[in-house]
Formats: structure tokens, C-alpha cells, sequence
């Protein structure tokens, strides 16, 4: 038993080795030139890096582009405190979770009634949240303010939650859509023939198949709402109710004279973009060639 | 992950026979899932629908936003015909379509290609897919944040460009790169290449992945150079992805607005202004609610169109792929 199932998972290791192809010195050179294209692509987060951690008379004396020799998490702590980071990021995060919860869980039952239900009429669902998907922010959000106002929504977090969950159903049901019209149809025969309703269906058949599909989806949607702007600036005027990505942006005006500080908020709001990306990259790549090509 | 996948050919392989009719009860069945459409289609009709529709309204009306709108017709449309910031909005739009679209699908074609077919190959596919990484970075992170750190790298005497400039003794380099009118958006523009590259790289090195490696074998052998293989081969199976990538970051350029408000605020002057920036400022500055609200329309009609388009690039697509 042993040596017939190590061999087959260590044959294709020894092959994938030998298969590469000779590097000679043209190819390295290529190799290095485009390293260095891709190190300079980074260059301006570096920059956020050195010179967040930078003293104020360090950054005087050597510039931007030196390197912190007397690196402080002084700049950072102060912006974390100035603009009460914890309660930004725990509005954005909370938030951000909402949403993608409610847009996965409509566009899952508008997807199963058109992949899996083929109701009449599924193409011109699909086309209306096409358009819908396309339409820009601006065209909704005098309408979304003044309704946010009547109905005391303004400047209340679940305003956020509410819209986005919902706006981002197009993108979800257009995605889940084309996942489950493939969905196989002979597990779903099995399951009628057992009795299943489609409820049971639903909940016992396809949900579990669909998990991995619907949790590329989650985070996708997850960092979108992350990184919204135009909604919450209108209806999140307080700062309490900041989320990191408006937070940010509307208070570092106050630093433009210093630099350092600027850096530091540059970097406090990219930093937990760039931990959850990290974190989670094969499920946000998958979701991102998912999404562009179907 | 895996299941799916898999699942996923088995249906097509399926596909191809002729459909079972299912039991009798099918049609009682069928109008079961009706019900499932209901909660989505309803929330997304008033929410997202209510409001767009509402705001088309007010296109047609004069408001500040107190008291009710007061219906004046076309009014709004004929001014903004003579309104030359508003015809500039749209032509820097143009410049934004460049930046976000059409720049970085060429040389997302040519880096990810690079990637996949010369870097794989010769280094393995974790140096391809680490590079891939770093390209990706700064489509992750928000655009806001984005546009503080740009704005701080090109600020003119405590920039990090200019002192750079200044550092190797080119000082005459040294610009006030978002504070100039044409400069300004020249410096937008380039940004989005930077923040939008990783986008095209990735959606084409997943659609090289499905490409057939003896194709390229075979043209290696037949004596084809690196320049023939990309023309032929690589160009020709990367199609359906450039049309759909150009298409949506099409869409994405026309709706730009947050790296605008950060960095330039539409200036200097009315340099930078784009459509949406040009709404939203009469919405909320000018409160010319009305004029801004036609704004609005008027480029949710440019974009359904584009919609439109999409929708019939990928249906001949989807058609091309059946019949493959």
C-alpha cells in the first residue's frame, strides 16, 4: 500500500523539476529586468513604510527616499489614536461583513431560481442586473440621501450595510447564475427522485456543492465594500461612523504639512487591504477571473 | 474547490445530449421557483431601482434639495449642451479611458504572456505567480488610500518624486505634478496605469492557463520566434478576455471618482473634473440638484449602452464556446 500511493504523489514533484526549461543568461537578465519592474511597482508602498516610520528631524535631515535608521512607531501611533483607528476599522469591518453576507445569501436564491429553477424570463433578469451593474453611484445617491434623511438612516452604519448588500446582488447573481446553470443535472435528478422539494434541494444538495463558490464571493464582495467611497461619504458625515477607507481620506488633509504623518495614514489605511489580500489571495484571484470572464 | 471544477466539465461534457423531460409534477415545481426570485428582485427593485428611477426624475426638475422639485422639462439638458465643463468632463473621461483601459490591457498582455509562457517555464510558476502578486498590489487596496499616498509622493517640495528628481541633479524634473492644469491629469492618468495593470495581468495569465501547451510546442518546433508564437497564438486565444477586459475597465474609467476627489478635487480649476465629480459636486456644492441629477443620467445611458455591448460580446462568446 505504502510504496504504491507515495510514488504517484512524488512522481509528479520530480517531473515538475525537470521539466523547467535551460535558463541561460539572456533568460535570467529578462527574468531580473522584469523582478525589477515589478519591485519598482511596489516602490510607492515602500515609500509609505520609510517614511511612516521615520523621526520628523530624520525625514528633514535625509529626504523621503533614505532609509529609517532610527526607525518609531511614533507617526503610526498617534494617527491610530488621532483619528480612533479601532472604531474605523471595526466599523468597516462589520460593515463590509453585513453586506457581503446579505449580497451572498439574495444573489444565491435569485441565482438558484434562474441556474438550477430556469424560470421564464431568466435572460431578462440577467440583462436588468447587467445594466444595473453598470450604472454609476451618482445616478442613485441624491435620491439614497434624501431617503436616508426621512427614514433616519443618515448617518447610521446599517444604511451602509442595506445598500450595499443589496447593490452588490447584481454583480453575486450574475456570477452564481452562470455557476449553477452548469450545476450537474443528474445530482438533482437523484435528489428529485428521493423526494427532495426545493427547499430540501436548496439547502442539502446545492448549498453544500456551492459553499467553496459562495465563499470566493464573500471575500470578493467583502473587500469591494472595503473600499468604497462615494455612499458612505454621503451618508457617514460623523466621524464616529467613519469606515478606514473614507476615514482616511477625509481627515489627512489636516497632515499635508507633515509629511511623516502623511506616510503613516497612507500606510494605516492600506495595511489591512494588503493583510486580508495575503491572507486570502487564491480565493480573490479565483473570484476575480470568475467574474471578468463568464 | 476541486468538485466544482470537476463537475463543471462533466456538465458540458453532458450538455451535448438531448434533455431528459422531467416528471409530471415539473410545471407545479417550475413555478416554485419563482418564489426565490422574489426577496432580491424586490430589494434590489426599491433600493437600487427606486433611486435611480427617482433620480432621473429630478433631471427634469429644478431643486436644491429642501422643499419639492419643481418640473422644468429638458431645461437641464439644454444647459448642460452649453456647458463646457461638462464637455470636458467627458473629455477627460477619455483620458481616463486610456489610463484604465486601453494602456494597461496592452501591456497587461504582454507582462502576464511574459509571465506565463517565459518566466513560468524557466523559473517555476511560484516566481510567475509572485511577480503576479506584486503587480496585483495596488488593486487591492482603496482607492482613497491609493490617491493619499500618490498625492504625498507627488507633492511638489515634500514629495518623494521630486526630491528624487532633485536628488540625481535634474531639478528642472521636478514639477508641481497635480498642481499644473494639463500636468494634473497626465499624473492621474499614469496612477491608474500603475493601480490598474494588475487587474489586466491577471484576468490574461488565467485565460493563458486554459491555453493548450502542445499549440506552443508545436510552433516552437515548426520555428516560430517568441514575437510569431505571441501574435499567433497567444493574441489570437486571449481574445474573448481583451474584449471583456477592455469593456469593463471601460466602464470602470467612465464611473471614476474617488482618486479624483482625493488627489485634485476636479482642479486645478476644472482640469481634472470627471463626469461623476461633476455630478456630485452639484449635488452637494452648488446644490444645483436637478443639473447634477442630469448629469448623472447622462452618463448611466452612456454606460447602459456599454452594457449593452457586453452583454452581446459575451453572448456571441458564450454561442462560440458551445459550438467549440
Amino acid at each position: 500500500m505504502s510504496s504504491s500511493t507515495v510514488a504517484p504523489t512524488k512522481a509528479p514533484k520530480l517531473r515538475k523539476t525537470s521539466e523547467l526549461k535551460p535558463r541561460g543568461f539572456g533568460a535570467w537578465v529578462a527574468f531580473i529586468a522584469v523582478l525589477l519592474v515589478a519591485i519598482g511597482w511596489l516602490f510607492p508602498f515602500w515609500m509609505a513604510v520609510a517614511n511612516a516610520l521615520k523621526t520628523q528631524e530624520e525625514f528633514i535631515a535625509n529626504g523621503p527616499l533614505s532609509f529609517p535608521t532610527q526607525p518609531t512607531l511614533e507617526h503610526l501611533i498617534k494617527f491610530w489614536n488621532d483619528v480612533n483607528f479601532p472604531q474605523k476599522l471595526w466599523n468597516s469591518t462589520w460593515t463590509s461583513l453585513g453586506a457581503a453576507v446579505l449580497t451572498v445569501t439574495l444573489s444565491f436564491l435569485t441565482a438558484y431560481a434562474i441556474g438550477i429553477g430556469k424560470v421564464k424570463g431568466k435572460v431578462w433578469i440577467l440583462g436588468f442586473f447587467m445594466v444595473a451593474l453598470t450604472l454609476p453611484q451618482e445616478a442613485m445617491i441624491y435620491p439614497m440621501y434624501i431617503a436616508a434623511k426621512s427614514m433616519s438612516l443618515y448617518d447610521n452604519l446599517w444604511v451602509i450595510v442595506i445598500i450595499f448588500g443589496v447593490l452588490q446582488t447584481a454583480f453575486g447573481t450574475y456570477l452564481l447564475s452562470s455557476v449553477l446553470t452548469e450545476f450537474p443535472s443528474e445530482i438533482l435528478e437523484a435528489a428529485k427522485i428521493d423526494g427532495a422539494n426545493a427547499w430540501r434541494m436548496l439547502t442539502d444538495v446545492v448549498l453544500p456543492i456551492l459553499r467553496p463558490t459562495l465563499l470566493v464571493l464573500l471575500t470578493m464582495v467583502f473587500i469591494w465594500n472595503w473600499n468604497e467611497f462615494l455612499i458612505p461619504l454621503v451618508l457617514l458625515p460623523s466621524n464616529d461612523n467613519q469606515t478606514v477607507s473614507l476615514g482616511i481620506a477625509v481627515t489627512t488633509g489636516q497632515w499635508t504639512t507633515e509629511p511623516t504623518a502623511r506616510a503613516a495614514a497612507a500606510l494605516l489605511g492600506a495595511l489591512p487591504s494588503l493583510i486580508f489580500f495575503l491572507v486570502f489571495q487564491r480565493s480573490l484571484m479565483r473570484g476575480v477571473t470568475m467574474g471578468a470572464v463568464k | 474547490m476541486s468538485t466544482v471544477a470537476a463537475s463543471e466539465t462533466k456538465v458540458k461534457n453532458q450538455a451535448r445530449q438531448p434533455k431528459k423531460k422531467s416528471p409530471i409534477n415539473a410545471d407545479k415545481g417550475q413555478r416554485l421557483y419563482y418564489l426565490y426570485l422574489i426577496p432580491g428582485l424586490f430589494l434590489f427593485a426599491t433600493v437600487i431601482g427606486g433611486s435611480f428611477f427617482f433620480n432621473t426624475y429630478v433631471g427634469f426638475t429644478k431643486w436644491n434639495g429642501l422643499g419639492s422639485p419643481r418640473w422644468v422639462g429638458l431645461e437641464n439638458y439644454i444647459k448642460l449642451m452649453g456647458d463646457n465643463v461638462f464637455w470636458e468632463s467627458f473629455l477627460h473621461a477619455f483620458a481616463f479611458i486610456a489610463a484604465m483601459s486601453i494602456i494597461p490591457t496592452f501591456l497587461g498582455v504582454f507582462i502576464a504572456s511574459f509571465l506565463f509562457d517565459f518566466v513560468g517555464p524557466r523559473f517555476g510558476n511560484r516566481a510567475a505567480s509572485a511577480l503576479r502578486a506584486g503587480f496585483y498590489m495596488p488593486q487591492i487596496v482603496p482607492l482613497t488610500i491609493t490617491g493619499i499616498l500618490w498625492a504625498w509622493l507627488l507633492a511638489p517640495t515634500t514629495g518623494v518624486i521630486n526630491n528624487f528628481f532633485i536628488s540625481i541633479g535634474l531639478p528642472q524634473f521636478a514639477l508641481n505634478w497635480l498642481g499644473e492644469g494639463n500636468l494634473a491629469i497626465i499624473s492621474l492618468s499614469v496612477i491608474m496605469v500603475w493601480i490598474q495593470i494588475g487587474y489586466t495581468i491577471v484576468i490574461f495569465m488565467s485565460g493563458l492557463s486554459r491555453l493548450d501547451p502542445s499549440l506552443t510546442e508545436a510552433a516552437q518546433i515548426d520555428g516560430a520566434n517568441w514575437m510569431q508564437r505571441f501574435r499567433i497564438i497567444i493574441l489570437a486565444q486571449l481574445g474573448p478576455e481583451i474584449g471583456v477586459v477592455l469593456l469593463t475597465t471601460t466602464v470602470a474609467a467612465l464611473k471614476v471618482f474617488g482618486p479624483v476627489y482625493v488627489m485634485t478635487g476636479g482642479g486645478p480649476g476644472t482640469a481634472t473634473v470627471v463626469p461623476s465629480f461633476f455630478s456630485y459636486f452639484h449635488f452637494f456644492t452648488t446644490t444645483k440638484v436637478g443639473y447634477g441629477a442630469a448629469v448623472a443620467t447622462v452618463l448611466s445611458l452612456l454606460l447602459t449602452i456599454l452594457a449593452i455591448v457586453i452583454l452581446q460580446v459575451q453572448n456571441k462568446q458564450n454561442k462560440a464556446a458551445n459550438e467549440r
